[in-house]
């Protein structure tokens, strides 16, 4: 079973994204923001993570930096879903190693077909 | 008469004389001493006793050629409304005490110039007193019993003792003060009151023989037009006597304005410029009327004696003749009169000119001693005394050795001839700025050698060598070099003649060397000064071009020598204030140098005071291109300078202006940017949330209805928020551009708090964060409920956000301010960031890491909040220095 990462700061965003992936027969893990990401892939390495940028405390920026640095989860595929549509910001993530860079507001179906065409 | 009774009514008449003096020194200021009849008067110091005697003897003898004397001075007359003025306001400004004095100035204050000039003066003088003495000894004579009377040593001449008493009388007057640019009262109320008596006198006796003797004009004319030769005597001659009349006529316009007593009582003398408007009509009607009878007694005096009798002193024979013993006593005392003010006056001008010009500058300057101004002062005056008494008694002595022999009118003429020297270097020098001191120096010497060659030589050889070889054959028997007819100019007069080979030179040599010679700066900056008096007042101090440097306790040194320390500390004073420098200025400038130059330039003259000045001053020489350069076009230069400095201040102005306005304007785009930025972001998400739901419930039609209901509910909540937002930017753009209009009302500010508290108790139950009122006393002012309740609510929500859950406690408080109420709403959460401290309330600020953390709210709350305080005259600020948590506080005033 496919595993997915949703970090994000918007519960009701977050909620139509984890019943849509669920029915598809993801496994999905939900963090608000960056450190609760981090602590939770201590412990589950998902196959797919949907990373906001604009969060409290820890951002978007800085997790996927941190995960990019780390051995184990650098494999992980990150997919940043974020309000920023500016091309210096999209440049800046894809940069940092995101393999895709989405806008909200955003399609659910496209969503999913861009996370599953990343995954297998 | 009696010689005894004569010297009786002489030293009455000198005693109220002296009386009259007294009295003008005493009154000084009364207007009896200060008007323009008083000044008229004192400039016909010009009719001298050559005028009352010298003029019969003329117009008996060669008809009417005694008029060009006065014609001269009438047509000078109206032009002393520029002329003269133009003199008098230099004269004044720079306490001008002689004509020397005055012309060395101009020419940079040269003190061989200053001599020469007092030489020059001395040499026309001399005669011209020792004249006035020999009519006065010879009247003298006429009165008492001819023949009777015949002095052999000096001890037994009356003359020698008028003229000591004389000398007395000027001594006395004249140097009352040691300042000689100081008024001479006195002596002008004397001369004023001689003027009216001689010309009184003189009408009484024309009278007498033309109405009393004679019967009127026309008998005189028709009794004298058979004699033989009567037409000689009426008519012009030849073209000879035409150049003969305009030499005349221009000797003696010249010599009105350079006659040392002329120029003392005309420019030294004058009170007021005013008083000119009446002198230039005056002055002439007094000539006028002095010469109404001349021709009339002469003609009197030629049908009575034949020409048995010197006709210059027709005018007491007359009366003698016919037995009127009053009328001659009267006649003399007039032609005394006209000599008493010639003589003191004359002798107080070159007494001046002596000591300021001769004796001060060429050797007696070291002997005044420091800090002794009293005895300076005594010496000057002791100077000048002396000066008056050894002029006087040369005159005498002149009179004795040379002028027996002469006339009156020949004697007058060669004192003209002299002092008409002085004319190019003055006249030309007041107009033309290129004058030069060395075509002035030389040109009078030239000039003066030939006057004296062509004029005295003749009659002097003749009288010691017995022959007139010299002046039939000339010089060494040269033809061309005869002195009355000097390179075979023949028709002239001696005097004419003199007069124009003389001036031709004169003129030449200082044209010519005025031209070729540079001269120096300070030559050159007193040329400009003299010439452009119309700039006068802005030239004054200024315009001494000086370079060098000096002390001003050494300027003051010298002044404190001759005006005392009293009096040159408080001229220093006066300067400093007038042109605004601190009292104790340490370095000398070109304009403190001009005025102790000045001040000094009335006792010692103005060579001297240049020497004592220049003594204590290291002065550096300017070259004349720079001088030049500086006169001509500082004027230009300062002006232009001025308005490019403006210019470019204007334009560093401007631009540090745009340069502001600039980054104004960028950093407003900033915030605009980061603000739509923000916007964006808050926009998108809610509207992310709903169309997310939205596409879920969509193609999910076997969605549980729990959780169909739970995304509807997001939807709606999403929906709100949108709302909210694009309500708030748009209150936001009202309040910005002052569109929105307070609803106040008198109400109060107790119950206000308490609905804001109840607005927000459910979010502050919700995350457990305790609320407190702390003051719940009631107070009335007025304000808008409706956006007070909305900063308010803002402030507590925000306070709400920031605090902890559980353990946050947000208190509302209240208290009176001077003239506002004041409330806050503090909080114990994370506080606010040093950095945010004074931004936190600007439209669009949010922190520095804005981009990336997520903004709880539209981050228009607290800007919102900050214009409704603002709007209500109130203020709004975070408090400082608090231990933990956040204070906003924000006041509404009473009104």
């Amino acid at each position: 079973m496919k595993k997915i990462l949703i970090v994000d700061d918007e519960p009701n965003i977050v909620m139509s994204l984890e019943y849509t992936f669920k029915k598809q027969g993801f496994e999905v893990f939900i963090a608000r923001d960056g450190s609760e990401a981090l602590e939770l892939l201590k412990h589950h390495i998902p196959d797919v993570i949907l990373l906001d940028i604009m969060m409290p405390n820890v951002d978007g920026y800085q997790t996927l930096s941190l995960i990019k640095a780390s051995e184990s989860l650098k494999h992980i595929k990150v997919v940043f879903l974020t309000a920023k549509n500016k091309v210096s910001d999209i440049e800046k993530g894809l940069k940092l190693g995101a393999d895709k860079y989405l806008t909200k507001p955003f399609s659910v179906k496209k969503i999913v077909s861009e996370i599953l065409e990343l995954i297998t | 008469m009696n010689s005894y009774t004569i010297v009786i009514i002489i030293i009455i008449y000198l005693a109220v004389l002296f009386y009259i003096a007294f009295l003008a020194e005493q009154k000084r200021q009364s207007k009896w001493v200060n008007n323009p009849y008083v000044y008229t008067l004192s400039l016909a110091v010009y009719c001298s006793a050559w005028t009352y005697y010298g003029s019969v003897g003329i117009a008996a003898n060669s008809g009417i050629d005694f008029l060009p004397i006065y014609l001269g001075p009438v047509i000078a007359a109206p032009l002393w409304i520029v002329l003269l003025r133009k003199i008098i306001r230099i004269s004044k400004h720079h306490k001008i005490s002689s004509i020397a004095d005055f012309i060395s100035l101009r020419y940079g204050n040269n003190r061989f110039l200053g001599a020469l000039v007092t030489i020059i003066c001395l040499f026309g003088t001399l005669p011209y007193i020792s004249l006035q003495l020999k009519a006065v000894s010879e009247t003298f004579a006429i009165l008492s019993d001819e023949n009777s009377y015949i002095s052999t040593t000096v001890i037994d001449d009356s003359t020698f003792y008028i003229a000591l008493l004389l000398a007395i009388f000027a001594a006395f007057f004249g140097t009352q003060n040691t300042d000689a640019s100081e008024k001479h009262k006195g002596i002008v109320a004397t001369v004023a009151l001689e003027s009216i008596l001689k010309l009184v006198f003189f009408l009484v006796i024309g009278i007498y023989i033309t109405f009393f003797l004679f019967n009127g004009t026309s008998d005189i004319y028709e009794n004298i037009s058979v004699t033989d030769n009567f037409k000689a005597l009426t008519s012009f001659g030849q073209v000879e006597d035409g150049f003969n009349w305009f030499f005349m006529i221009a000797l003696s316009f010249m010599v009105v304005f350079l006659l040392p007593r002329q120029f003392q009582v005309a420019v030294l003398e004058n009170n007021r410029e005013k008083h000119l408007k009446k002198a230039i009509w005056l002055f002439p009607l007094y000539l006028f009327l002095f010469n109404m009878f001349v021709i009339f007694i002469a003609w009197a005096g030629k049908l009575t004696f034949g020409s048995s009798a010197n006709a210059e002193y027709y005018t007491l024979l007359l009366p003698i003749e016919h037995g009127h013993t009053f009328l001659a006593t009267l006649v003399f005392l007039g032609g005394f009169s006209a000599m008493i003010s010639m003589v003191v006056v004359s002798t107080l001008a070159l007494s001046t000119m002596v000591s300021n010009n001769l004796v001060i500058p060429y050797g007696f300057l070291d002997k005044f001693i420091k800090n002794q101004p009293d005895r300076n002062s005594k010496y000057i005056k002791a100077i000048r005394r002396v000066s008056i008494f050894i002029i006087i008694i040369t005159a005498y002595f002149f009179y004795i050795l040379f002028s027996k022999a002469l006339s009156l009118y020949a004697i007058g003429l060669i004192s003209f001839v002299i002092i008409a020297q002085l004319a190019p270097s003055f006249f030309i020098g007041l107009y033309w700025n290129r004058g030069s001191s060395k075509g002035a120096i030389i040109g009078m010497i030239v000039g003066f050698c030939i006057a004296i060659y062509t004029l005295v030589l003749p009659f002097t050889l003749e009288s010691y060598l017995g022959t007139d070889d010299f002046r039939q054959y000339g010089l060494m028997g040269i033809e061309a070099l005869k002195p009355y007819a000097l390179f075979g100019i023949d028709f002239l007069s001696p005097p004419a003649h003199a007069f124009f080979w003389s001036m031709t030179f004169n003129l030449f040599c200082y044209l010519t060397f005025s031209l070729t010679s540079k001269g120096n700066y300070r030559e050159r900056n007193y040329a400009e000064m003299f010439v452009d008096s119309k700039n006068f007042n802005k030239l004054q101090d200024s315009a001494l071009v000086w370079k060098g440097e000096a002390y001003v306790s050494d300027i003051k040194n010298v002044l404190a020598r001759f005006l005392g320390e009293k009096r040159a500390t408080r001229a220093l004073n006066i300067f400093f204030t007038k042109y605004k420098l601190s009292k104790d200025t340490q370095l000398a400038d070109a304009r403190l140098i001009n005025f102790s130059e000045r001040l000094l330039t009335g006792s010692i003259g103005s060579a001297s005071a240049k020497i004592l000045i220049a003594s204590v001053v290291k002065e550096e020489q300017i070259s004349l291109v720079e001088v030049l350069k500086i006169l001509e076009e500082s004027k230009e230069n300062i002006v232009s300078n001025k308005m490019l400095l403006e210019k470019s201040n204007e334009l560093s102005q401007l631009t540090s202006k745009l340069k502001e306005a600039n980054e104004e304007l960028m950093s407003k785009d900033r915030q605009k940017d980061e603000f739509l930025d923000t916007v964006a972001h808050e926009l998108k998400t809610p509207i992310t949330g709903i169309r997310a739901a939205t596409e879920v419930i969509m193609h999910d039609d076997d969605m549980p209805k729990e959780i169909k209901a739970q995304f509807l509910k997001n939807i709606l909540q999403d929906s709100d928020r949108l709302g909210r937002l694009i309500h708030n930017i748009l209150d936001f753009e009202k309040l910005e551009t002052g569109g929105l209009q307070l609803d106040l009302k008198h109400q109060d500010i107790q119950k206000t708090i308490v609905k804001a508290i109840a607005s927000i108790s459910q979010i502050a139950a919700k995350k457990e964060v305790e609320v407190v009122n702390n003051n719940v006393h009631s107070f009335m002012l007025s304000y808008d409920e409706d956006r007070i309740l909305q900063v308010l609510t803002n402030l507590l929500s925000n306070a709400i956000k920031f605090c902890s859950s559980k353990t946050g406690k947000i208190i509302v408080d209240y208290k009176l301010g001077n003239d506002c109420l004041e409330i806050s709403v503090a909080d114990n959460g994370k506080g606010i960031l040093d950095e945010d401290f004074h931004y936190i309330f600007d439209k669009f600020y949010q922190s520095q890491d804005q981009n990336t953390r997520k903004p709880e709210g539209s981050g228009l709350g607290l800007a919102i909040t900050r214009q409704i305080v603002e709007k209500h005259k109130g203020k709004i600020w975070a408090k400082k220095d608090i231990k933990n948590g956040a204070t906003l506080v924000f006041t509404i005033p009473f009104k």
